[in-house]
Order: structure tokens, then sequence, then C-alpha cells
């Protein structure tokens, strides 16, 4: 039954925010340290862990993948209600210090995407794909989104 | 016929923000297909448009919550805000491939480290080329630049005064949609179109809010590695704020 599936993404969701609360209260900083993450390698785990036995059927997993897909609707929600005026009219320090930031985030981003590309660290680029949930990864293709 | 919908709109925000989305996406999706024939993702206009229609929002009512704030829109205030973005998040795990992870780990872990002190040092740079000198001022501007969760935990553990806060959340701020807006455009050039590659970026780039709209405006697939690492990002920055990297300012500037 879908439920499960969405059962399971739930409370994956909240032991991995009680963990990172958990790990914020152990080491004195006051936000959630990694919570996220730590649901995230519980939800990969735990759906491992039921494949193998034969108990994770498809109705299941739809009850997971339909929150997946759910995922740019919501960012697009999200973005919708981010505090853009805010950072329109910020002084010069706030804009210089973030555009700063991130140039230098890119560089060493590109810097460090280019090594282990070349040392085989990398998996070869995704192929680009042609499904109408994700358009193509690569600008220079036109992808068919139908 | 407006005022038939009008109870409807105001009574159910949640399902509204879901048509309302839903509209905005396929609007984008279409502009995509025709205008750009398809060289612009769908979902990159879509985030453009959700920004744009933010700044709309702000601009009629003067509060925080972008489109959010306009009663009829309340709706996307819930749909898109920590609790939905992370549900979702999470939901993405479903689709890594493991292997892919386990071979990034260490990276992700620098990228984070990186990620954390690049940007803090940029930061407490313009505030003192701005004329700053106080070490609590500095702390509390770097660590903006690193989120726009990080400045105001730390400037709070550190005394900073309201101003001085509210700058680092704006800092943080500018910094995540920078991040939302060029993500797209960089990507090339980030080479960013494998799963190792978004969790370094996802580790550099910082702000989870950043980090996953603009993997969702480049390509789907790599959300979750980018993720995995970026929700890290703001526990980290607010470990290291208030402690290490304060700790250097002072040495450094008092």
């Amino acid at each position: 039954m879908v439920i499960f599936g969405t059962a399971l993404l739930a409370a994956c969701y909240l032991v991995g925010v009680a963990v990172g609360e958990g790990i914020a209260a152990l080491i004195g900083v006051k936000a959630n340290v990694g919570g996220v993450g730590i649901a995230m390698l519980l939800l990969i785990a735990a759906q491992h862990y039921l494949q193998k036995r034969g108990l994770f059927p498809v109705d299941t997993a739809k009850g997971v993948t339909f929150w997946a897909m759910m995922y740019i609707p919501v960012v697009v929600a999200m973005a919708a209600t981010q505090n853009v005026i805010v950072a329109a009219k910020s002084g010069p320090i706030a804009l210089l210090s973030a555009a700063g930031a991130f140039a230098i985030c890119v560089l060493f981003i590109s810097a460090i995407n280019r090594v282990i590309e070349r040392a085989h660290i990398a998996s070869a680029a995704l192929e680009p794909v042609s499904d109408d949930h994700d358009p193509a990864s690569d600008l220079s293709v036109a992808p068919d989104h139908r | 016929m407006m005022s038939l919908f009008e109870k409807p709109i105001l009574d159910n925000p949640l399902i509204t923000a879901f048509a309302f989305v839903g509209a905005v996406i396929w609007i984008s999706n279409q502009l995509a297909h025709h205008l750009t024939r398809g060289r612009v993702a769908g979902s990159a206009i879509a985030v453009l448009a959700g920004l744009a229609l933010a700044y709309w929002g702000g601009a009629i009512t003067g509060k925080s919550k972008g489109l959010g704030d306009i009663a009829q829109f309340g709706g996307l205030a819930l749909m898109g805000g920590a609790m939905m973005r992370d549900f979702t998040i999470v939901a993405t795990a479903s689709e890594v491939h493991v292997d892919e992870a386990k071979k990034a780990g260490w990276l992700g872990f620098l990228a984070l480290v990186l990620g954390t002190v690049l940007p803090f040092i940029v930061g407490v740079g313009v505030a003192y080329a701005y004329g700053h000198r106080d070490p609590v001022t500095l702390t509390t501007i770097g660590a903006g630049a690193i989120t726009y969760i990080v400045g105001p935990i730390t400037g709070a553990a550190i005394g900073a005064s309201s101003d001085v806060i509210a700058l680092s959340i704006a800092t943080g701020v500018v910094k995540s949609i920078m991040v939302m807006v060029f993500t797209p455009v960089l990507a090339r050039f980030m080479r960013l179109n494998n799963p190792q590659a978004a969790m370094v970026f996802g580790g550099l780039a910082g702000t989870v809010s950043g980090v996953s709209a603009g993997l969702a405006a480049t390509d789907r697939r790599l959300v979750p590695y980018g993720a995995l690492v970026a929700t890290f990002h703001t526990g980290f920055g607010c470990l290291l704020g208030p402690s290490i990297l304060f700790l250097a300012v002072k040495a450094l500037f008092s």
C-alpha cells in the first residue's frame, strides 16, 4: 500500500531530524546538525533492507517516489516565498560578500570537479534524459520534452 | 464569478498552492519548449518565475515571505516551507545510487570545510574593507556569507547587535538567491554533470535552499547527491562560527 512508503519516509525523516537535534545538543550547537542528511541515509538503508527481503513492492515505492517527484514544485513554491526584496535592497556589504563568496566557491567547485574528472574519481557525465520530469542537464543539447 | 472562487481559495490555501505552482510550472515548460527550444530547463524558468513573484509579493505587502504573505497565496508558505522542502529532499534519497555516493564521501567533507571557511573569509574581508573593525561584527557578517541561518545563530551566540544580525541575514539570503539563479547558467563551467561533482557542489555552495533549487534547475537526478552534503552545511557552520572562526577573527583583529 502506498501509505507504507510514505510512512517509512516520514519515520526516517523524524528519526533523522531527532538524531540531528541530539548531535546538536551533544556538541552544544543551536541548529540541527545534518538531520536531513541522516534521514536520507536511513531511507537508503531501510529501502535496501526491505528490497532484499522482498518487502518493498511497487505500491510501497510509489508512496516514496511521489514525494521525490513533488520536490521541484516544492522548490518553486519555496522560491516564491523568499525574501527577495531584502536581497535586492541590501547594501553593498551584503551584495559584495555574497557575490564574492559565491564566485570563489564556483571557482573551487570548477577546479575540484575538473581534477576529479581527470582522476576518474567522478562517474561519467549523466546522459541527457527526456522524460517530462527531468529537463536534460546538458544545456547545449535540445532535449525532447515529450 | 470571481467571488464564487474567493471563499474556496481562502479556505483551502494548500490546495490553491498546488494548483498555482502547477500552472507556473506548466507555463514555464511551455516557455522553455517554445521560446528557448528546450535550451533552458523549464524548472530553471519556474524557479526564476517564483523569485520574480516573490519580489512582487514582497513589494505589495512589505513583509518577508514574498508571495506567501498575500492571503490568497498563503498556502505557498506551507508548501515551500522548511518542512515540505526537507521531506521531499529526503524522498529524493530513494534515487541515490549508494556506490556513487560512497565514492565521494571524503570529497564531500573537504568541500564542506572549504564551503564554510572560504565564504567566511570573503565576508570578513568585505566587512573589513567597509571599515568594520569589531571582531563580533566581522564574524557575524562572515558567518552570514556561509548561510543565512549560520549568520544570525553565530551573531546571537557572540552578542552581535540586531542591525549587524540583519545585515548577516541579508548577506545569506543574497547568496542563496545567487546560487539559485546562477547554478544552471554556470553548470557547464562547474562540470556539474555527475553525482560526485554534485556532492562537491553541495558542500561548497552551501545553503540548502540555494543548492536544492540550483540543482533542480540544472538536473533533477543530481539533487539528492548535492542535498546529502549540503544538509550538513548549516550545522557545520553553526559549529565553527561562534567557536574556531570567531576566535581566529579575534586573534587577528584585536
